[in-house]
């Protein structure tokens, strides 16, 4: 089984997405849905040897709304940093977040909520994958950035994805 | 009912096109390519994920199919971070060197730089590198 499909939730996932980009479920189109779901995971393979563990779906909803919400918010803190703000008062600065995630799904997952959220992008990764390189818009606490990062979503990520 | 729907896709409307000026105000205002970045990541997000939002709402509630938003705001969410990431990383690799960076603290560099040490760098020994 897992010799022919990698990532069962990937296959059924990307042949869901077919089907919504078709905008209907024929027998046509989920036929083919199914073979790109079959085809996709098998290609991608040898960059994604291990398989995605979710180990508690609530958890993971729960989280996602979190996020979505966070979104928000910093799109509001961000559009008063741009727009009021001035040039000379903006404090720009990096940040090393140490990880305690070890699982590459988890890491990449708390990468892109990084950047998504308020004012921080992901710009690197140490090359051992035990630190994220973050860069802020507006921090004049660095240290804070650091400490909110692990304790809302990595702590988080941490209950359901490890 | 109908009015109230359409008041609130007129409201979202609204407030994704200040958002979606917002980011473009950002990138002419701020002062360098790493807070440039900021701006698009975050408020085009909310900018385009308004409008989106809007749409579904207005076919939904007419009865029309709605799917296609809901598949788009979900590729912006995915693919908004990829693309902020490769950016950033052309940044650090074309304008700034390892003393511009905080250290890892850890004994490896940073992912960007440690192709280029040759020698002396500690070597990468952890899980990312034993996959490739």
């Amino acid at each position: 089984m897992s010799r022919v499909l990698p990532h069962p939730g990937l296959t059924l996932l990307l042949a869901a997405v077919w089907c919504a980009l078709v905008g209907s479920l024929s027998a046509n189109s989920v036929l083919f849905g199914v073979m790109l779901g079959v085809v996709i995971p098998a290609v991608v393979r040898p960059f994604w040897p291990e398989t995605l563990v979710v180990r508690s779906f609530p958890r993971a909803a729960g989280y996602a709304l979190l996020v979505l919400w966070d979104i928000a918010v910093s799109n509001v803190v961000v559009a008063r940093i741009v727009l009021f703000l001035p040039r000379s008062a903006l404090r720009p600065a990096w940040v090393t977040v140490p990880l305690d995630l070890t699982n590459a799904e988890a890491i990449t997952v708390l990468a892109g909520t990084i950047t998504m959220t308020p004012g921080t992008v992901t710009a690197d990764v140490s090359a051992d994958g035990r630190a994220l390189l973050i860069h802020c818009l507006h921090a004049p606490d660095p240290d804070s950035v650091r400490d909110d990062i692990k304790s809302r979503y990595e702590a988080r990520l941490k209950e359901f994805m490890e | 009912m109908m009015a109230l729907v359409d008041m609130v896709v007129a409201a979202l409307l609204v407030v994704s096109g200040f958002f979606g000026l917002v980011g473009s105000i950002g990138l002419v205002k701020l002062p360098d390519t790493m807070t440039r970045l900021h701006a698009p990541t975050k408020a085009t997000t909310l900018g385009v994920g308004g409008v989106l939002l809007a749409s579904m709402l207005a076919y939904g509630f007419r009865g029309q199919p709605w799917g296609h938003e809901l598949l788009i705001s979900v590729f912006l969410l995915i693919t908004a971070p990829v693309s902020a990431l490769f950016i950033a990383k052309s940044v650090i690799h074309r304008s700034l060197s390892p003393r511009d960076l905080p250290p890892t603290g850890r004994p490896a560099g940073w992912a960007t730089f440690e192709r280029d040490a040759e020698s002396g760098a500690a070597q990468p020994t952890g899980a990312l590198q034993q996959r490739e």
